[in-house]
């Protein structure tokens, strides 16, 4: 899996360089093809997509169309048939980078309270793994209450997961995603099971902690709103096999508030991209 | 703590029908007349268990440590190759066949060629009871490490984990439950195997101690053993349920592990 060569690639470009910096990930031609011969399945066509540190991408799109599926290349959970897949610079997975992933599926263990859960990314990753029996107690265990606090689920340490609704779980899910501060954070609708008024709030909670930390996001998501609201670009996908049609990048001011959605720059937004997809499912474009 | 009350009520409920069933017994025996050769009454049985007890406690301790030992062997082979199994697809498909072959001989059928092997006495009844555990602890601990969530191992696998990092934080603590599950069952089945192999093949044991009574018709004694035989299964099914509740507490109903 480690098998990339360092040498093929320049690694990021100092800071003082007049060039602007390399994206933080960038897809040239990736593409995924299932089975083999007559049977093969093409699920992602041949993809270029670049990133930057620091930017909020939401991917939109029909529902099978290879979303998630740019979401695990990235996270280096499959490889690609085809192309090449960059984070950090480097061929994914010569670089560790930082990564946070959250699905709609909130996963939390049943056994361990949720301060535990959350803490679990830092038995796993360095340098805190290596720390963590020293620190669980006092360091590590102030992180999680902080973060659990700025999500709303301040006291709540200390309950089991089945105590907590799928709304107060998705908070957690969020927590545990973020708690090593990953540099780099995949979403995948992650609040797909709430309901309206617990999803909002949650975009809110979302957006806050992305302009507080900066990490770079990618959020797959149905919902148009939800991707016009929260992110700087959305980027709209084809029916399967997938690839990217449009790429829009958003250009309301931040901190953006549930009013704002309702506004007609805002809904025009959400509709031409309800368009896009629209035509994407019937093959249009 | 109207909650303990009430939970203290049902406890008493079923004690007292268990005892209901016995005394059912006794009377039934005594209004139809039932012959002592045919069917003893429970205070006969107790009372056979009183008088002979002295004779009886060699024996009872025989098959404790043989059963115990076939056991934790049981388990231990057991927990290995399941633990194998649910990780690897290729020992998944080599080793079941296997298994469920051998799981399906009878194990009366095994005892004499464990006889032949290691000659009459403690061995074969240690390895009769082994084989008859494994079986399912094999099954439940690589169902249980096989459930794991897919959308949890991507999580922990985008932060790098190893395998055994998944195997050791999820996957060994979500197993707890099919184990402890898994270890009921084969204590259970662990007596079944141990007197087996004594009534076919021993000196000593509670099976050895039931073939000779019954062949002196001595048929209070017959049950007394059965009595006793029962009465290990409760107990040890009682600790490895005490031991259960600690474990793995978290999968059993919420409101009693809530209030624990």
């Amino acid at each position: 899996m480690m098998a990339a060569k360092p040498d093929t690639f320049v690694p990021a470009l100092p800071p003082s360089a007049p060039e602007r910096a390399r994206p933080l990930i960038s897809l040239e031609g990736a593409g995924i093809t299932y089975g083999r011969g007559a049977n093969a399945v093409e699920a992602l066509t041949p993809t270029d997509l670049d990133i930057d540190k620091g930017d909020f991408v939401a991917l939109v799109g029909p529902s099978g169309c290879g979303k998630s599926t740019i979401l695990k290349l990235v996270a280096n959970l499959i490889r690609a048939s085809r192309g090449h897949v960059f984070v950090g610079g480097r061929e994914v997975g010569a670089e560790r980078v930082g990564i946070g992933m959250a699905f709609q599926n909130p996963t939390m263990l049943p056994w361990l309270r949720i301060r535990d859960n959350i803490m679990l990314p830092l038995k796993i990753v360095e340098p805190f793994r290596s720390e963590f029996r020293a620190k669980r107690k006092t360091e590590f265990r102030d992180r999680a209450e902080a973060l659990l606090e700025v999500v709303g689920l301040k006291g709540f340490g200390d309950k089991y997961p089945w105590q907590l609704s799928g709304g107060m779980l998705q908070r957690a899910n969020l927590c545990r995603a973020l708690i090593h501060d990953p540099a780099l954070l995949l979403l995948d609708e992650p609040f797909g099971a709430l309901d309206q008024f617990t999803r909002e709030e949650l975009w809110a909670i979302l957006q806050q902690l992305w302009m507080d930390r900066k990490p770079t996001v990618i959020l797959v998501t149905h919902d148009l709103r939800e991707a016009a609201y929260l992110a700087t670009r959305v980027c709209v996908m084809s029916a399967r096999p997938g690839r990217i049609v449009a790429d829009d990048a958003v250009p309301f001011a931040r901190p953006r508030t549930l009013d704002m959605t309702f506004e007609p720059e805002f809904v025009a937004l959400t509709q031409r991209l309800r368009g896009l997809i629209v035509d994407a499912r019937t093959g249009k474009v | 703590m109207e909650f303990l009350s009430e939970r203290a009520r049902q406890k008493l409920k079923s004690a007292l029908l268990i005892l209901s069933f016995f005394v059912l017994w006794e009377v039934a025996c005594l209004v139809f007349k039932v012959s002592e050769i045919v069917l003893p009454r429970p205070t006969v049985i107790l009372g056979a268990l009183w008088q002979f007890f002295p004779g009886i406690r060699p024996h009872l301790i025989q098959t404790l440590y043989t059963t115990l030992v076939g056991f934790a062997l049981g388990v231990g082979i057991g927990v290995v190759i399941g633990a194998v199994i649910g990780v690897s697809r290729v020992a998944y498909d080599t080793a079941y066949p296997l298994l469920v072959g051998f799981s399906s001989i009878p194990k009366v059928a095994v005892v004499p060629i464990f006889v032949l092997w290691f000659g009459a006495g403690t061995t074969p009844a240690i390895l009769t009871s082994m084989v008859i555990c494994i079986f399912p602890i094999v099954v439940n601990v690589a169902t249980g490490l096989a459930t794991t969530e897919p959308e949890l191992e991507d999580v922990l696998k985008a932060l790098g984990a190893k395998k055994l990092d998944i195997l050791w934080n999820v996957s060994l603590p979500r197993a707890m439950p099919y184990f402890f599950a898994s270890l009921k069952v084969a204590i259970t089945l662990a007596f079944v195997g141990t007197v087996l192999s004594e009534t076919v093949a021993s000196n000593r044991g509670i099976g050895n101690l039931m073939m000779i009574a019954s062949s002196n018709f001595n048929v209070p004694l017959v049950f007394a053993g059965l009595f006793l035989l029962a009465g290990l299964g409760v107990a040890l099914y009682v600790i490895f349920s005490l031991i259960e509740r600690r474990v793995a507490g978290w999968a059993m109903r919420k409101q009693d592990f809530a209030m624990g």
